[in-house]
């Protein structure tokens, strides 16, 4: 079966979605990338779907539990790249994805999850004073 | 209202539903709607195409390019042989899923197009046809 490649960037992990998923292929993202952030020790999850003309429910849905998951597991998700249209439709549709930090490009996202990273190493510092 | 071009797909497996957006998009293109209009019928059409194969058992897509009073639109109908639905008004509303899903896929199908209708028959199956105009 075909498979998303999840690329490792540093500490974080990259996936750049390029194909109209069917569904199969979304669940079997969800669970590379789950088991790849422990595997990897991963702090940040960068998603790019700036190819994606359409994200309906159920795209929504698995981007919303890969926020989820990577949260429970210390991870931060940042979604990049959403078309315009892509974004209006997906409110209309009743999908706002409270949940999923996004950011407008890949550059803005991998700047949110080394900002994040920074602040909770200068806590950890704070807290060995 | 004539109908200027037609196409029909089986859904049967969860590539179907990529099949069906891809073919919803080349229809809406034709008919030459914005890229907004376009993405929203695509969207419609592909939350329908999986009701369609996870609660209908599979079913069939037709699409159509229609013309009415100078107007080109696209249509499309999805039929099914399912367990149809019993309660239709239930089924619209956010949040309301028999399965796996958000709840969202016919309400929000509904949302996203002009025209918007349902036929079902708890042991027979269900109809739903939407259209998007230019």
């Amino acid at each position: 079966m075909d498979r998303i490649p999840i690329l490792k960037f540093g500490n974080a992990l990259l996936v750049t979605i390029q194909v109209d998923m069917h569904d199969r292929l979304a669940t079997a993202l969800e669970e590379d990338l789950t088991s790849r952030i422990v595997s990897n020790n991963a702090r940040g999850v960068l998603i790019d779907i700036s190819a994606l003309e359409v994200v309906d429910s159920f795209i929504g849905r698995m981007l919303d539990n890969i926020a989820a998951v990577s949260r429970i597991l210390d991870a931060d998700t940042v979604v990049v790249g959403m078309r315009p249209a892509v974004a209006i439709t997906l409110v209309e549709l009743g999908l706002s994805l409270t949940g999923v930090k996004t950011a407008l490009n890949v550059e803005r996202g991998m700047a949110m999850i080394h900002d994040r990273l920074a602040r909770s190493e200068a806590d950890d510092a704070d807290d060995e004073d | 209202m004539p109908t200027t071009k037609i196409e029909r797909l089986g859904v049967r497996i969860s590539d179907d539903v990529v099949r069906v957006r891809q073919l919803t998009r080349t229809f809406a293109v034709e008919v030459g709607l914005g890229l907004v209009d376009q993405t929203k019928v695509v969207t419609a059409a592909s939350e329908l195409a999986r009701n369609t194969l996870d609660y209908g058992g599979g079913g069939d897509v037709t699409v159509e390019l229609v013309e009415q009073g100078g107007r080109r639109g696209v249509r499309l109908t999805f039929e099914d042989k399912g367990p149809g639905i019993a309660d239709i008004e239930q089924a619209l509303k956010d949040g309301f899923t028999s399965g796996k899903g958000m709840g969202l896929g016919l309400g929000g199908a509904k949302r996203l197009c002009n025209e918007f209708s349902i036929i079902s028959e708890p042991g027979l199956g269900t109809k739903v046809t939407i259209a998007r105009w230019k």
